[in-house]
């Protein structure tokens, strides 16, 4: 589903209101954890901190979004601490459980809620990273440990996408 | 008392030998190298730390569990990502290593996970952590702790 396509009202770590208009009019790369998972997130942040920088000043055209499927843990708070520690492109959105499930939906993402022993929980999600161009059309996929030479010319694909019906 | 002085020599051994940390202890013929961790936000969010274990004996050896003063419940998991890209993490159970061969647990696969932190994982710092094997040896790895955003061992 493009990004126009789309209907979410989610918070930024900063406290900004979001919806797919904040990411339409420049390429987007997105990423769906939580800040609880020890380890595919921080791993996939670090991956997605190391793109950003091989990038160099080319990243600054991009939207970086990590969303959270667990919002009931993952306070604007504890978003804005988390992202803290990676690039400082990585936007970090929570917001209600419905309007999580209505941006996963359109991402084509899955999450699931999965209890642990002593009533914890842990969540089970997709692990790759979303490519949108500027004007909100979905490029591709990265998966999960896709090698870094692999990764580096799709994002540079989605940069080049045509804009074209973005402001 | 002993294991005091293990850790010791093992911290010796880390800050002379680099990256290869020999952990050889009792009957068990394991050498646990390139291990490392990251550091945790507080204490309510689990941890997770990575190695290389490799058996030097002429024994398969199983390993069956963790114990470690950081972490009330720590646990081998192994992440698994399906066909449709979706990841889930469980507990990995036993893990036998031929003579010879060596388990890695990296990110994204096998990991030490470290649930009910006893105290937060502070950059910098080190923790004890010891691999129990079916035989009833132990091996204590001294475990650094690196940042959060750490990619591997050299981070
Ligand atoms: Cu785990």
């Amino acid at each position: 589903m493009a990004l126009t396509e789309m209907d979410f009202r989610l918070t930024d770590h900063e406290g900004n209101e979001v919806g797919p208009e904040t990411l339409i009019g420049r390429p987007t790369m997105a990423f769906f954890g939580f800040t609880y998972c020890p380890d595919v997130c921080p791993t996939t942040l670090s991956d997605i901190s190391g793109w950003l920088d091989d990038l160099g000043d080319e990243a600054k055209q991009l939207n970086v979004v990590f969303i959270t499927v667990d919002p009931e843990r993952d306070t604007v708070e504890a978003m804005a601490e988390y992202v803290s520690y990676f690039h400082p492109a990585i936007r970090g959105w929570t917001g209600p459980e419905g309007q999580i499930a209505r941006i996963a939906d359109g991402f084509r993402a899955a999450y699931e809620r999965v209890p642990t022993e002593g009533g914890d929980y842990t969540m089970n999600h997709t692990a790759s990273v979303f490519l949108f161009g500027a004007a909100g059309r979905f490029v591709t996929m990265i998966d999960y440990h896709e090698p870094r030479e692999f990764a580096v010319p799709k994002i540079r694909r989605a940069l080049e996408e045509e804009t074209e019906g973005a402001t | 008392m002993k294991k005091i002085i293990m850790t010791g020599t093992l911290a010796a051994l880390l800050t002379f030998g680099g990256l290869s940390v020999p952990a050889l202890a009792g009957p068990v013929d394991v050498v646990v190298e390139s291990a490392w961790s990251r550091a945790s936000i507080g204490m309510n969010r689990p941890g997770a730390a990575y190695m290389t274990i490799r058996n030097t004996g002429d024994e398969p050896v199983t390993l069956i569990g963790l114990s470690t003063p950081l972490a009330m419940m720590p646990e081998i998991h192994e992440t698994k990502t399906n066909a449709e890209g979706v990841s889930s993490m469980s507990a990995a159970g036993e893990i036998a290593i031929a003579p010879g061969e060596s388990v890695a647990l990296e990110p994204g696969g096998l990991h030490a996970m470290l649930m009910r932190l006893q105290q937060p994982m502070t950059e910098g710092e080190t923790f004890p952590l010891t691999l129990l094997f079916v035989d009833g040896g132990e091996v204590t790895v001294e475990v650094p702790i690196l940042g959060i955003a750490a990619r591997g061992p050299e981070d």
